[in-house]
């Protein structure tokens, strides 16, 4: 009964969030090209469905091994700056350095040192967006770690590497898994940067950049639209994975 | 296993500067013996703690367990805090069979499962093997704590004021525990604690520390009965033995003023 309401209920609201903007549309009477409305997206969508599913794919996959190359970025520095204070204190400007760089100013350089690489690029930005908050949890949870808690192992003449595995990592997951959800959606914002900014002529960014050249503004929205679904898609598969190897931490 | 600690001192840097803690402390607790350490907050009792688990080197002197210098950690002790420290995605057996997974690495599951059950059994949580430790009272938790502390076998017990934060009629539950786990196993056995009623109950040896930097300022036996009950803890004998004990804090804090 709970596995079916967690499928009805976010669903129910997806439509009436579409029936709202709907009637916003309708009850304004707004032209297309000010804001389309769920009506006119479904027309966009078939007319180039070829296209949805080729670029579709190609920022997916880009999506998801720029997310997967951030976890692992994140979590090795995390680790470093989690049991070295020198580290730590080392590391945190050059990375809060990075972070507030707007990624959009980036897009042009990365293109520039690597001409033509466009899926290297794209996944490159990727990392550079949404391996912070993974990096920050990770560091956090190892570096706050009760004292107690390595006590118990310590005084049984443990390693630091078991004590890593067997406490640290385990008790550091719900905060990783929290900051993951947060890096999944900035994630697509990364793809997008680099695909509508350097006319690559591939992926989702592409399409919205041809819809804007064209004035065909349903098209843009369905654009917005697929990539919202697929942000959607991807949180689900992180809660599906929390919920494997964190299921502890959720209230039921 | 029977510990001597030999005029040890021990301080930390702290951004005031060094802090001594321990000045010359000596004392020796007999195999199987159980010593409860008493004094003022602050103290430095903790220290002790650590300093026997081998998780710290005193500054000065050493420490013996059955004539052997500590140097390092030994898998020969196992520890208990006031924070019952549960690994909260391991179920209950699991949480405490984790000390053999460091000290026994040959054991199979299924011996590791039955040393962790018979000690579950003796705290009366037999039918709690597979729960979650979220779903377990701050009672049952600190039991399991304390399973955890003595599936390996060891052969010192450090207690950290492990009943301090449970409500007055657990605590004398958790009393009675520690009475059959100690008759039940073979340890020597260290409690720190603030409760001079906990001291008296469980302990055959009770020592006084004075303030900061503390020594041993007061140390009495406490075999006031064979088998130790709830009542004898009304008794006249054992009133005068925990005024003399509250009047032995007291002399300690004033130390500290």
């Amino acid at each position: 009964m709970i596995r079916i309401n967690n499928f009805i209920i976010p669903l129910f609201s997806l439509i009436i969030f579409c029936l709202l903007w709907e009637l916003l549309v309708w009850y304004n009477n707004w032209p297309n090209y000010k804001m389309a409305s769920p009506s006119d997206l479904w027309p966009a969508f078939w007319k180039f469905k070829h296209l949805f599913l080729i670029y579709g794919w190609e920022t997916f996959w880009r999506t998801v091994v720029g997310l997967i190359l951030s976890v692992l970025i994140g979590l090795s520095l995390g680790i470093l700056m989690g049991f070295s204070k020198t580290i730590r204190i080392g590391l945190y400007p050059i990375l809060v350095g990075f972070n507030a760089i707007p990624k959009a100013t980036v897009v042009p350089v990365i293109a520039l040192i690597f001409v033509g690489m466009h899926n290297m690029n794209t996944i490159i930005i990727v990392i550079l967006i949404s391996f912070f908050p993974i990096c920050v949890s990770i560091s956090i949870g190892l570096s706050t770690l009760e004292r107690e808690y390595e006590d118990i192992l310590l005084s049984l003449g443990a390693n630091k590497f078991e004590i890593f595995y067997k406490i640290a990592l385990p008790k550091t997951l719900p905060e990783f898994f929290g900051a993951l959800k947060v890096s999944t959606t900035l994630a697509f914002i990364g793809t997008n940067l680099m695909e509508i900014i350097e006319p690559h002529g591939k992926g989702l960014g592409h399409l919205f950049d041809s819809g804007k050249i064209s004035a065909d503004y349903p098209l843009m929205f369905a654009v917005l639209i697929t990539l919202a679904v697929m942000g959607i898609f991807l949180y689900y598969i992180v809660v599906y994975l929390e919920n494997i190897f964190a299921g502890w931490a959720i209230r039921k | 296993m029977h510990i001597n600690i030999e005029k040890v001192s021990h301080q930390y840097e702290t951004k005031q500067g060094m802090l001594p803690v321990l000045k010359d402390l000596s004392l020796s607790i007999k195999r199987k013996g159980f010593t409860a350490i008493v004094g003022p907050s602050g103290c430095g009792k903790s220290t002790i703690t650590r300093l026997v688990s081998g998780l710290i080197k005193p500054t000065q002197g050493s420490i013996f367990i059955s004539n052997k210098k500590i140097t390092s950690p030994l898998s020969t002790v196992g520890m208990a805090f006031q924070n019952p420290v549960l690994l909260e995605w391991r179920n209950v057996i699991k949480n405490i069979i984790l000390p053999l997974e460091i000290v026994s690495k040959n054991m199979t599951y299924n011996q590791k499962r039955s040393n962790a059950l018979d000690l579950l059994k003796l705290v009366g949580l037999g039918e709690f093997e597979n729960n979650l430790p979220s779903e377990l009272s701050g009672g049952m938790k600190q039991r399991v704590s304390l399973c955890r502390s003595l599936v390996h076998s060891p052969e010192v017990l450090i207690l950290d004021e492990p009943f301090a934060a449970l409500d007055a009629f657990t605590k004398e539950d958790l009393w009675d525990v520690m009475h059959k786990l100690k008759k039940e196993r073979d340890f020597t056995c260290i409690l720190i604690t603030h409760d001079l009623r906990e001291a008296v109950y469980l302990a055959d040896q009770v020592i006084v520390l004075s303030g900061r930097p503390a020594s041993l300022q007061y140390d009495v036996k406490t075999n006031f009965n064979e088998e130790k009950k709830i009542s004898d803890l009304y008794s006249s004998e054992v009133s005068k033995l925990l005024a003399t004990l509250r009047n032995q804090i007291e002399i300690a804090q004033n130390k500290n003023d």
